[in-house]
């Protein structure tokens, strides 16, 4: 026993000692001693509580790990194609010679950076006025069974597999664009067509949101001005909820450009700079997913490869950096 | 009158645009039911694939993809259920858990491909666990737990924080109170977010091909070994998933009935999808209705 509870056995002796109620038979409910080890140790409760807390700090220590462990792995493996294999890192990303196998000059990733880009700003772009459109019919138009339904409807859109979709792009939309546009029918546009699907779900409920978080007043203030719908829409609601409009699309792209399985499906897989949007090519994660099973680990071809990942990962970092610097600028 | 015409086209247009979502939603669910659902049959569902004939079912596949499931689950649950329940109950606002909310977020977004990469490094040749299910696990674990997390966060904080209030005023640590009252109250809400990530981590393909492997072992069904090379629940075994098969078949192409087995196993996904949704809304308001004194929206 230490000195601090020494002194509070004291006190607490003490004060049994002078206890005084006159009305109550008192040597039944003042006990005549305290344990100070009893009274000072933490109660059942607390330690519970310390358990439970530091169980679930154990999951959150995990997942920060494991972000910490993908970035460093990826990270060292991307890197050297740089470090050890003295690859420079321009010619990386602004040439399109792309032929590690025959040595350092030719490793030019452009033609799939290239790809990769106009597939998720086309599919991008394609399907921001849908999402705006179903989200605006969701929230201003119709709310309920009507909304329910266009929900259910993005869920399935969200839940087919991806495989699924390359299935589809590789049997029905290849197949049209080559009748259409003749060639192979492989390439960008058929890309864009499936990611337009893929991304739609994603763009559309963050809109949904945003729509949401504009106040009910600015709507009414609008109408009591005399503003049609569209008016209140165009003028107030889509001006209000523009930020997250912009962010929505963002985490739409960045879906769209780690998209890999569909994406490999349709493209063509020739690592080609693309000249127009039905020749084949290829996109980052076309490569990574067809090649990666071919190259010996610690080969340059390899470590070219890993270089593609690192260069995903990279982006998709930019993307959700990019969402929290408008996410800052709209509040 | 000219601003009411614009009012008029752009309801005009705005109906357009969400017509045809849904037309396109017909067309693509259409397009997989009438493919496959004709070419799904019992035989199909029972037999073994082949590797260069037509006429191969999608046994193996079915039943690892089921596995892979499972063993997912049985990893990622308790952590993302710690997690979740230290982001909703424990953490405060500060810039540590400002930190690990945007770690959640980085790793939710992360291509899978990425994800599927990393565990390639770590689990296959790091660990050296080859291509195995478990080594498939532990990936699709990482690409699950972000989003088993928010989801079981988000059912958490959607507790009434006066069930809280009334079991701190029962003495209870709060310990006790989250688990006694605050993750009963949660549960439909987790369930049906656990049947959604399952939906999800069932048709993943891109974070497998590389962990879990793009071949099926010879599997033995009536060896309930774990530790046996060709026990069907052994998880160092490499392990073909149904995804995997559809991509597998369809960029590689041997087999000749190509269209029509990968027709029937994306039928079979989207069918398993389907029944994943609806089921999970299902369930989530029966149990919200039998477990919980709160009456349905």
């Amino acid at each position: 026993m230490n000195k601090h509870e020494q002194d509070l056995q004291e006190v607490v002796d003490q004060a049994i000692a002078e206890q005084k109620v006159p009305h109550v038979k008192f040597k039944k409910i003042v006990p005549e001693s305290v344990d100070i080890a009893r009274l000072t140790s933490p109660s059942k409760e607390t330690r519970q509580e310390h358990w439970g807390k530091g169980l679930t700090s154990l999951a959150i220590a995990v997942i920060g790990i494991l972000i910490v462990a993908i970035i460093g792995f990826v990270g060292v493996r991307g890197l050297a194609t740089f470090v050890d294999d003295k690859v420079n890192i321009f010619n990386f990303l602004l040439t399109s010679n792309w032929n590690p196998s025959a040595g350092k000059d030719h490793v030019g990733a452009a033609a799939m950076i290239v790809t990769s880009f106009a597939v998720t700003l086309l599919a991008a772009l394609v399907a921001t006025p849908f999402a705006i459109a179903i989200a605006l019919f969701m929230t201003e138009y119709k709310s309920g069974r009507q909304a329910q339904f266009l929900q259910s409807v993005m869920e399935l859109l969200v839940g087919i597999p991806s495989v699924v979709y390359g299935f589809l792009g590789l049997t029905v939309i290849v197949t049209v664009t080559r009748s259409i546009f003749g060639g192979t029918g492989f390439g960008i546009l058929a890309a864009t067509l499936i990611l337009f699907v893929m991304v739609l779900p994603t763009i559309t409920s963050l809109t949904v949101d945003a729509f949401k978080a504009v106040p009910q007043d600015l709507r009414k203030s609008s109408a009591a001005l005399g503003a049609t719908r569209w008016q209140t829409i165009f003028h107030v609601v889509l001006r209000a909820a523009r930020p997250r409009i912009l962010t929505a699309i963002i985490f739409g792209m960045a879906r769209a450009f780690g998209e890999a399985l569909a994406v490999q499906m349709v493209i063509g897989n020739a690592v080609l700079m693309p000249y127009n949007l039905v020749s084949p090519s290829a996109t980052l994660t076309s490569q990574l997913t067809s090649q990666m099973g071919n190259t010996v680990m610690g080969t340059l071809p390899n470590n070219a490869l890993w270089s593609l990942a690192l260069l995903l990962l990279i982006m998709s970092l930019a993307f959700n950096f990019l969402v929290r610097l408008i996410g800052k600028r709209g509040s | 009158m000219n601003s009411k015409r614009t009012d008029r086209l752009a309801t005009g247009v705005i109906y357009l645009l969400v017509a045809i979502i849904i037309l396109v939603l017909i067309g693509i669910l259409g397009n997989i039911l009438i493919a496959g659902v004709p070419h799904l049959s019992w035989h199909f569902l029972t037999s073994a694939s082949s590797s260069f004939e037509a006429g191969g079912g999608i046994r193996d596949q079915l039943f690892n993809s089921l596995y892979l499931l499972v063993l997912t689950l049985l990893i990622s649950l308790p952590i993302a259920l710690g997690a979740a329940i230290y982001l909703a109950e424990y953490a405060q606002d500060t810039w540590v858990t400002r930190l690990i909310r945007t770690t959640i977020e980085i790793l939710s977004s992360l291509p899978s491909i990425v994800v599927g990469l990393f565990g390639y490094l770590l689990f296959v040749v790091q660990f050296g666990l080859g291509f195995s299910i478990i080594a498939g696990a532990l990936a699709l674990t990482f690409f699950n737990l972000p989003i088993l997390t928010s989801n079981i966060e988000q059912a958490i904080n959607g507790v009434p924080q006066a069930q809280r209030e009334a079991g701190w005023a029962l003495g209870l640590s709060n310990w006790k109170t989250i688990r006694g009252v605050v993750l009963p109250s949660a549960l439909p809400g987790i369930i049906t977010g656990i049947i959604l990530s399952a939906g999800r981590v069932f048709g993943e393909a891109a974070a497998l091909i590389y962990t879990a492997g793009q071949s099926g072992s010879t599997v033995d069904y009536s060896n309930w070994n774990m530790f046996s090379s060709t026990s069907f629940l052994n998880v160092m075994r490499p392990a073909e998933t149904l995804a995997v098969h559809i991509w597998k078949v369809n960029t590689e192409g041997i087999i000749p009935d190509v269209n029509l087995v990968s027709a029937a196993t994306s039928a079979l996904l989207v069918i398993v999808v389907i029944i994943f949704n609806f089921g999970a809304r299902l369930l989530g308001n029966w149990l919200y209705k039998n477990l919980t004194a709160a009456k349905v929206k």
